[in-house]
């Protein structure tokens, strides 16, 4: 209760007039940096800090923490409008966002997106005004084979989602060759660089779905004739309303993202990982499991709640064990240590006022957020009234600004060209793009803690056993992998059977 | 008048160099002093957050904050491949002076462990302002209070027992740990993490025995009292004498070498420009860092870090990166991390 | 690549899907293989702490060949195989008309930097595709381009690349 005292001391901080408006420039700046390609959190908060020294800590990390929302939010834009996602945890966004959006319907997709995220980061909020010190302690108990095991429950949480499992495989398989470009982090070596320089740093997955997304998406259009038909688009307000409507029937949904998305922060799985396995979840059992894909409300909320409550939960290891979730958390850590605030343990101990300020600031933030973002989709609806003849060529521009800025590298500008035919060539053969991206997102990552156990066990793999909790997750994950396999082969038994008696019969 | 403290004092930075090298003809006094025409990119060749990146930004904050430079800096964040890519990318921007380099260890291992073509000689050596210390560490909870016990310990168990978690492959924290088991008979098994911060953490966790990071990468578990420093890989002990534990200061941790492990080890932190810049471009920067680590603002950094405060320039930074060359080199040969080819 | 494969197809009217399909699967085979040639060289065994550096790349690719070759016959062979065109000429010289100049403009950029790369792109893009008047086309591609590098070089001090236009400004 006295953490309650200290949360109530932290929203009378928060709340002065200076820093309510320190709120709003940090969230439209937020907005601004998380919709142009390139520049995204990261750049963003990196920009701000320098000025904000000036500042006091509390007002500083109040605008900053503002930016870091400002960002969240804006990812589902581009996702829904262009289909081009800006951060790792807004691909998922793009796989129903962008069909509505397609359809005429960008405000429902943009509304529901961010009603979502709201929730989603509100959870998070609560988790960790509530559980911090519990919480904390539970992101130690992951070594690598705990890490393995997440991985590959989102891997398990996200097979069968194509039509045909072949071409699942072979693009699920690019994926993971396309991740091991580069140096391998546990050997020190590198793979498939072919003695080019260039490939050192390996093919970062920016560019890989601007290219097959965003450019991709452009060449499909134009084939199929010019036009992205969103010129329907609803642009007042009461779009919004009437979404909201919507929205209470998915309240499962919800829920259930946002504890996948609590669950997948506090373990460092990351918001990335929790999206894809909240959109992947949602699918298996929503009632309309089939239609996603092709532009379902629940398709846009389930990874947007997912990846918020994430996104917010995973702030809370950073605080008090000094690990960065994000990139743009490790920036903002930086940040802390510049002022001389030390993330870890202590600071929850030593530094009270700044933590509970900066928690308090979290709940006025996101509501201020909100507000703002919400108010942006007529706006953003409209962009896709802009005829096709100038917003194509601005996407094309968009893309190459995002591929380049991703390492400054020319190079990464044809990738994501490349990328772009693949995409034209995949899209129209029925490959599924969804677990291409997941591997190339997750593989290396998958690999680096899979063989991190293996050098700890010497080899032995029951080591994915050793202990309840990673016991748990990797019988889980197994039982979901072969979950597919096992109602594939029953339904393929049924339907010969029902052949069979149809023969017999005729 | 301020331009003639700068001129005045690159000319007193240039003494040494001048001394040493007979180019001193070709550096005249009168010509004009070079300064950058756009903004100056910093290379950070190792991960955002980390200890490179986070050195960048105090002094772009500082010379922000006191002026010291017209144009603006702006930090680039290029860790792929273990920062090969930073520091390829310096070395291939020939004669470009708007673009420096953040260095340390990974200038000498990583030619070696991967062959690429990196080579620190071609390139245009600024200097060294600090070094960063390593320290031996393991959980609190451990039995073993002291490095000698623990060491022993981790001696006559069998191999795989004791794990220990640094960053990365075949970089400085592996050498250190080759070197731990060459010297005293050590028998950890390395396991690499992405970060010293994921080392940190995975040592409080109990998912590895020790870890060697630097002061800086440690400190926040230590001060909870959730790590124990066994021993310092250094010469000496470290000098800051503030207490940063309950009773403990970094000046109380004792040497490796007092402990009867004679096991070194420090890491530069350094500033490059590509080959093919000037001298007069080189002193510019020279002079920068020089006013850079004489604020407060720098000297506050080292202090909460722990960092070993030096400032080597000119022939005697060469001479430095020579020897220390030599080190890396030996290590990584005896320890099989050379490229086969 | 895979754009001249399907140039060289003789098909009237435009491309079976079964011949692209079957390209692309050959395509990614070949991918496959190198995959598994370039990993078996770093070493893709499973050695006594774990596997090697190559042995999830090698099996990787070994995996993409085998699912490559049921993807190529079940392309040419299986019953319910696709008759569909992939596209038509007609469409394909759609498709083209914004991959060509795409590939201009990444090469532009190359030489004269992004943002009269970009201006000269929109304004091309905008003139061909509906013919829109000069006055628009000016002012919506030099707008474009004006507000990227305030926005990326000035404010947030991001660098693009650059040309000799810039480089007379001092940029």
């Amino acid at each position: 209760m006295e953490d309650l005292g200290s949360l109530f001391h932290g929203f009378a901080v928060a709340l002065t007039w200076y820093n309510i408006g320190m709120m709003a420039v940090g969230i439209i700046l937020g907005i601004i940096v998380g919709v142009l390609p390139g520049l995204g959190g990261p750049n963003g908060v990196a920009i701000l800090l320098p000025l904000t020294f000036t500042m006091s800590p509390t007002s500083a990390i109040i605008m900053l923490s503002c930016l870091y929302w400002g960002t969240l939010f804006a990812g589902a834009i581009t996702s829904i409008l262009f289909n081009i996602p800006g951060e790792t945890h807004s691909v998922a966004t793009t796989f129903d966002g962008y069909p509505l959006a397609h359809q005429g319907r960008a405000g429902e997709a943009l509304t529901s997106a961010f009603t979502g995220s709201f929730i989603g980061a509100f959870v998070g909020v609560l988790l960790i005004t509530f559980l911090a010190p519990l919480v904390a302690k539970f992101a130690l108990e992951f070594g690598p084979p705990e890490f393995f095991a997440v991985y590959l429950l989102t891997f398990s949480s996200f097979i069968g989602t194509g039509k045909d499992p072949f071409k699942t495989i072979i693009a699920m398989m690019l994926g993971f060759g396309l991740a091991a470009i580069g140096m391998d982090a546990v050997s020190g070596e590198l793979r498939m660089t072919f003695g080019w320089s260039e490939l050192l740093r390996g093919v970062a997955f920016l560019i890989v779905v601007i290219g097959l997304f965003g450019l991709g998406e452009i060449l499909v259009s134009m084939e199929e004739g010019l036009a992205f038909e969103g010129k329907s688009a609803k642009i007042n307000m009461k779009v919004v309303l009437q979404t909201w409507k919507k929205l209470p029937k998915y309240w499962l949904t919800l829920i259930r993202s946002s504890i996948i998305g609590c669950w997948m922060g506090i373990t460092p799985g990351g918001a990335t990982a929790a999206s894809f396995m909240g959109y992947g979840v949602a699918k298996r059992f929503s009632k309309n499991g089939d239609k996603f894909g092709t532009g379902e409300l629940e398709g846009v909320i389930a990874p947007e709640t997912a990846a918020h409550a994430a996104g917010t939960a995973a702030l809370l290891p950073m605080l008090a064990l000094g690990i960065p979730g994000s990139a743009t958390a490790a920036v903002l850590l930086g940040g802390l240590m510049i002022w001389g605030l030390q993330p870890g343990p202590l600071l929850f101990v030593e530094q009270k006022d700044f933590v509970w300020g900066l928690i308090a600031s979290m709940y006025l933030s996101n509501i201020a957020g909100l507000i703002i973002v919400l108010s942006t989709v007529p706006l953003f609806a409209a962009i896709l009234r802009i005829p096709f003849s100038i917003i194509a060529p601005i996407i094309i521009v968009v893309c190459a600004i995002g591929a380049y800025t991703v390492h400054s590298a020319m190079l990464d500008i044809w990738f994501m060209v490349a990328f772009g035919i693949v995409g034209y060539f995949l899209k129209k053969l029925d490959y599924p793009l969804a677990p291409l991206v997941l591997s190339v997102v997750l593989g290396r990552r998958t690999e680096t803690s899979f063989r991190q156990a293996m050098l700890g066990s010497k080899g032995a793999l029951d080591v994915f056993w050793s202990n309840a909790l990673v016991g748990t997750i990797t019988t889980l994950a197994l039982i979901m992998l072969f979950w597919p396999v096992v109602s594939f082969a029953w339904s393929k038994l049924g339907q010969m059977r029902a052949h069979a008696i149809a023969a017999k019969r005729a | 008048m301020m331009r003639r403290m700068r001129k005045l004092s690159i000319r007193t930075s240039l003494l040494p160099m001048c001394a040493a090298a007979l180019t001193c003809s070709l550096i005249a006094p009168a010509q004009a002093a070079w300064e950058p025409t756009k903004a100056v990119e910093v290379i950070v060749p190792a991960g955002a957050g980390g200890a490179s990146d986070q050195m960048a930004r105090l002094i772009q904050s500082i010379v922000l904050k006191h002026k010291l430079m017209k144009q603006p800096m702006i930090i680039q964040i290029k860790a792929g491949a273990s920062g090969a890519e930073g520091a390829m990318d310096v070395q291939e921007s020939k004669g470009d002076a708007h673009k420096i380099l953040v260095a340390f260890s990974l200038i000498y291992t990583l030619p070696i462990s991967t062959g690429l073509p990196l080579n620190w000689r071609i390139m245009n050596p600024l200097a060294m302002i600090a070094q960063d210390e390593f320290l031996l560490w393991n959980n609190a909870g451990s039995p073993y209070k002291t490095a000698k016990e623990f060491l022993d310990a981790v001696k006559a168990a069998p191999a795989g027992k004791f794990k220990m978690g640094g960053t990365g492959s075949k970089r400085e924290d592996q050498l250190i740990n080759f070197a731990l088991n060459k010297v005293y008979g050590a028998n950890f098994t390395y396991i690499p993490y992405k970060s010293g911060g994921e080392a940190a953490t995975q040592l409080v966790g109990n998912h590895i025995d020790a870890n060697v990071n630097n002061p800086s990468e440690n400190i926040a578990q230590w001060r909870a009292g959730q790590v124990r420093a066994l021993c310092v890989f250094s010469e000496q002990r470290m000098a800051y004498k503030t207490k940063v534990t309950k009773d403990q200061s970094w000046a109380d941790i004792p040497t490796c070498k007092e402990s009867g492990i004679d096991v070194q080890y420090q890491m530069l932190r350094a500033f490059f420009l590509p080959p093919g810049t000037t001298s007069d471009q080189a002193a510019y920067y020279v002079d920068l860092l020089r006013k850079v680590v004489a604020t407060p603002e720098w000297k506050e950094y080292t202090e909460r870090n722990a960092l070993k405060q030096t400032f080597v320039t000119g022939q005697d930074f060469v001479k430095f990166l020579e020897k220390d060359d030599a080190y890396h080199h030996m290590l990584m040969k005896e320890a099989g991390f050379a490229k086969s080819k | 690549m895979e754009q001249q494969q399907k140039q060289q197809d003789p098909h009237q009217g435009g491309v079976s899907e079964r011949a692209v399909g079957a390209f692309t699967a050959i395509f990614i085979f070949f991918v496959g293989v190198v995959m598994i040639v370039d990993n078996y060289k770093l070493g893709a065994g499973w050695s006594k702490d774990g596997p090697e550096s190559g042995y999830f790349p090698l099996r990787v690719g070994a995996i993409l060949c085998i699912a490559c070759v049921v993807v190529l016959l079940q392309t040419l062979y299986a019953k319910n195989r696709s008759t569909k065109t992939f596209v038509t000429w007609e469409r394909l010289k759609l498709v083209l008309k914004v991959l060509l100049p795409t590939i201009a403009y990444v090469l532009a950029i190359q030489l004269i930097g992004i943002y009269v790369a970009s201006a000269l792109f929109i304004g091309a893009f905008m003139r061909a595709m509906d013919k829109s008047s000069w006055l628009k086309v000016l002012t919506i591609s030099i707008g474009v381009s004006l507000a990227l590098f305030w926005m990326f070089e000035v404010q947030f001090m991001v660098p693009l690349p650059k040309g000799p236009l810039e480089a007379l400004f001092g940029y």
